[in-house]
């Protein structure tokens, strides 16, 4: 029997793996310690927990312990880094940054709060497929450039940035290279000692960890120094103070432990349903795959079905959880922004749907999702009066329409 | 089998029975993203609702005064920060004995163009009222109060305080993370009296790390510390921690049913504890101070405090020195140190803080191993003085 609705929104959140939270639970009831505790077991075994989950994280990004920085999450991460590398290094290099107008919200509201305070910045336009460019970025660098920010892989629609080749060219420019990886670790490999990255952000729940707990990745060398965008007690070197949350950093360490472990053979069986996904969809007349298909994780795929409305359309095929723009900002019934900066019209980014496959997807579930969407896509277009038109020959573009 | 009693409630606790059972599916069956308009984002966004409910109801707050952060901490920066930015620069007046994460964003702040007041308490940790209206006197736009400390288990008439500084139209904070679960904090009796902000935390009453609150008054203007997505009305972005978040609920609700009796249980247990630590010689400090019923702060003559903590570690018996968050530090507290306690006596300084699992007999087991301890310490001194000469 299938468990509905189907879970096919894994880039909004992930459930945490069973033996993730196996692993937490100790941690809240009889390890319940503070790691800051200096002077007693319970204080000891806790820290010695959270060293070896920050041993974990970097192990899948290949990067010392000491360069992993614990937030609460990659919003945090993103806040942190960029603000933090911006106000240190202003003085010296200067108020402009180079971002991506595709970005997650967590980057754009920071960089746009940068902008307040007196920063100037450059958002950078992708190609229709969702990618941009190493000219653009080489265009969009000043001199004065003192933070650049590009994700690894975007929420949306999947598409991997050349974050290899961007970062050569931002440390060329003596630029900090920040990427926010939240939606690649265990989708794609990361390695730190040969990418040119300075910053990267890192979320636990969008790769089977628990919600709360994030990390920034510093580099040491070349050292890259922050503004603390939180301060106290002094945890994290000074660079983030507050309690840390044992229980979900142990649940982030476990969880990337099994990113880097299963991730070659986990990506080929979700890239293998993913395709079968695809397909089935493809059957489908006007249906348009959002970003480009070969620069994408495989867990992702984003269509637009065009001639259909898409509220009515997340209506009819709520036996599956899917989002229709990020889950972030699906509150809001504004298109996707991250569609409109593909140049897709407002018509073709409402009626997008994100699918997002995981760990826990099979393929009866991806069946079942085929088959639910041919009918109701058939059915919807059945009323639409605009389906009709086209189906008559009508180009849509030429028509006339008349105000009340 | 080795079974350490827990005697440092002040730095955390361990999460009770019925907040584990109640965070637990929000791991795996109910895993949404409270953003998600589909049935699992529903699902948490009505258990992030029901949440916040109960903290509220537990502080005497509205839904809508609570904003969710990732701990104490977060909150205490929230409110500085977030006030300072909509103000112009001004003074930031704060007690002298305040938790690093309020005293580091107000020095923080310096850097703004404000202007940092401490102010000082007595020998008792009671703030000095004469101080307190000479800084009143220099019309600050900020005032950070802890309601109660980490370190003294001293509690401060917040009510009273804000009352006297309600003239000069500043905005109001108490850090009110210690007190939460141990005596009643009531947001709407202090807000009446002129506090604007109130900060929470769950992981000192049986709740998780990782969850915490900042209870305002909507008539603040605040800047969000983390920008991105919106959540929590805009004031703090980034997926909602649920587990931690219903746990935080859960904490608040079960705390507020047990201060009925718990306090009273607390008070008779920390009595003997503090009549047993004064026959064996020891200075309790703010002991003629209202104080949180769990809490005891003490040095015995002579003796270094960390040299202790450590070895009643060994004997089974977990306490602190000095607050957890500055554990690392080897400097005397500031708090004892403003109190105008002599370094010395300061560098002995031990925590004993009780929390709702603890018997008469961990008291008298602690107190016999704390005896053992010292003897064994003195001879010691002693040795070492007769073979220095």
């Amino acid at each position: 029997m299938l468990k509905l609705p189907i879970y096919l929104d894994y880039s909004a959140t992930t459930p945490v793996d069973p033996r993730v939270a196996d692993r937490m639970i100790p941690w809240l009831v009889e390890k319940f310690g503070n790691p800051a505790s200096r002077s007693h077991a319970f204080g000891w075994e806790a820290e010695k927990a959270v060293e070896e989950a920050r041993e974990q994280v970097a192990a899948l990004v290949n990067a010392d312990p000491k360069e992993i920085i614990w937030t609460s999450g990659a919003t945090e991460s993103n806040n942190l880094a960029i603000k933090g590398a911006a106000n240190f290094y202003a003085g010296t290099k200067g108020k402009h940054i180079v971002t991506v107008a595709t970005e997650h919200k967590a980057v754009l509201d920071t960089v746009k709060e940068l902008e307040r305070q007196g920063f100037e910045a450059t958002y950078i336009e992708p190609q229709p497929n969702g990618l941009i460019t190493v000219d653009q970025f080489k265009a969009a660098l000043r001199k004065d450039t003192v933070v650049a920010s590009v994700m690894a892989v975007n929420n949306e629609i999947g598409v991997i940035q050349p974050i290899a080749e961007l970062g050569e060219i931002a440390r060329a420019n003596g630029t900090i290279f920040h990427v926010d990886a939240a939606q690649a670790t265990g989708k794609m490999p990361l390695d730190l000692a040969k990418l040119k990255v300075d910053l990267m952000s890192f979320s636990a729940h969008k790769t089977y960890g628990p919600k709360g707990i994030g990390a920034l990745y510093v580099r040491r060398k070349p050292r890259i120094r922050l503004e603390a965008q939180m301060h106290g007690g002094g945890h994290e070197r000074g660079m983030r103070s507050g309690t840390l949350p044992t229980h979900q950093i142990v649940g982030m360490g476990e969880a990337f432990r099994i990113a880097r472990e299963e991730m070659a053979t986990e990506n080929e069986r979700i890239r293998m349903l993913r395709d079968r996904l695809l397909k089935g969809v493809q059957d489908i007349e006007e249906t348009y795959v959002n970003g480009d298909l070969d620069h994408r994780v495989p867990h992702n795929l984003n269509v637009s079905f065009n001639f259909v409305e898409g509220e009515s359309l997340l209506m009819a095929i709520k036996d599956i959880a899917v989002s229709s723009g990020s889950a972030c900002t699906s509150a809001s019934l504004e298109p996707s922004y991250v569609l409109r900066a593909l140049g897709r019209s407002d018509e073709l980014a409402h009626s997008s749907i994100r699918f997002t496959l995981g760990r826990f997807t099979t393929e009866e579930e991806i069946d079942f999702t085929i088959k639910l969407l041919h009918d109701k896509l058939g059915k919807l277009r059945e009323l639409s009066p605009l389906w009709e038109m086209y189906k008559d020959g009508i180009d849509l573009n030429t028509v006339q329409w008349a105000a009340h | 089998m080795f079974n350490p009693v827990y005697l440092d409630h002040n730095a955390t606790t361990p999460v009770s029975p019925d907040v584990l059972e109640a965070m637990l599916p929000f791991f795996a069956q109910q895993h949404g993203n409270a953003s998600s308009r589909h049935e699992y984002g529903r699902a948490a966004r009505r258990a992030i609702d029901e949440a916040r409910q109960r903290v509220a109801s537990a502080v005497g707050a509205h839904p809508t005064e609570v904003i969710f952060t990732s701990g104490g901490s977060e909150a205490n920066n929230l409110f500085i920060k977030g006030t300072a930015a909509m103000l112009p620069a001004g003074t930031v007046a704060i007690s002298a004995i305040e938790h690093p994460c309020v005293r580091e964003p107000a020095k923080a702040l310096r850097r703004h163009g404000w202007r940092l007041r401490e102010i000082e308490v007595d020998g008792e940790c009671r703030l000095a009222s004469a101080d307190f209206h000479a800084a009143l006197a220099e019309q600050p736009a900020l005032i950070s109060i802890m309601l109660a400390n980490n370190e003294t288990g001293a509690i401060q008439d917040i009510a009273a305080l804000a009352a006297q500084a309600a003239a000069t139209r500043a905005w109001f904070h108490t850090d009110a993370v210690q007190a939460l679960g141990k005596v009643s904090v009531d947001f709407r009796s202090l807000n009446a009296a002129g506090v604007h902000a109130m900060t929470l935390s769950a992981h000192k009453l049986g709740g998780p790390k990782g969850a915490g609150a900042l209870i305002i008054d909507k008539r603040v203007d605040l800047a969000p510390l983390i920008d991105g997505g919106g959540h929590e009305r805009g004031l703090r972005s980034g997926t909602e921690n649920v587990p931690a978040i219903v746990g935080f609920g859960m904490a608040c609700e079960t705390a507020a049913n047990c201060l009925k009796e718990a306090p009273l249980q607390l008070r008779q247990l920390r009595g003997s504890l503090e009549r047993g630590l004064v026959a064996q010689g020891a200075t309790i400090f703010a002991a003629h101070a209202e104080r949180l019923p769990n809490t005891v702060y003490f040095s015995l003559p002579g003796i270094d405090g960390e040299t202790l903590v450590a070895r009643l570690d060994r004997a089974g018996f977990a306490v602190a020195s000095g607050a957890a968050c500055s554990a690392a530090n080897p400097e005397p507290s500031h708090v004892l140190l403003a109190m105008g306690i002599a370094p010395e006596t300061a560098r002995g300084a031990v925590r004993v803080s009780l929390g709702r699992q603890n018997t008469a007999d961990d008291v008298a087991g602690f107190l016999r191993a704390l005896a053992a301890t010292v003897s064994q310490l003195q001879s010691l001194t002693a040795l070492h003085h007769t073979v220095g000469g």
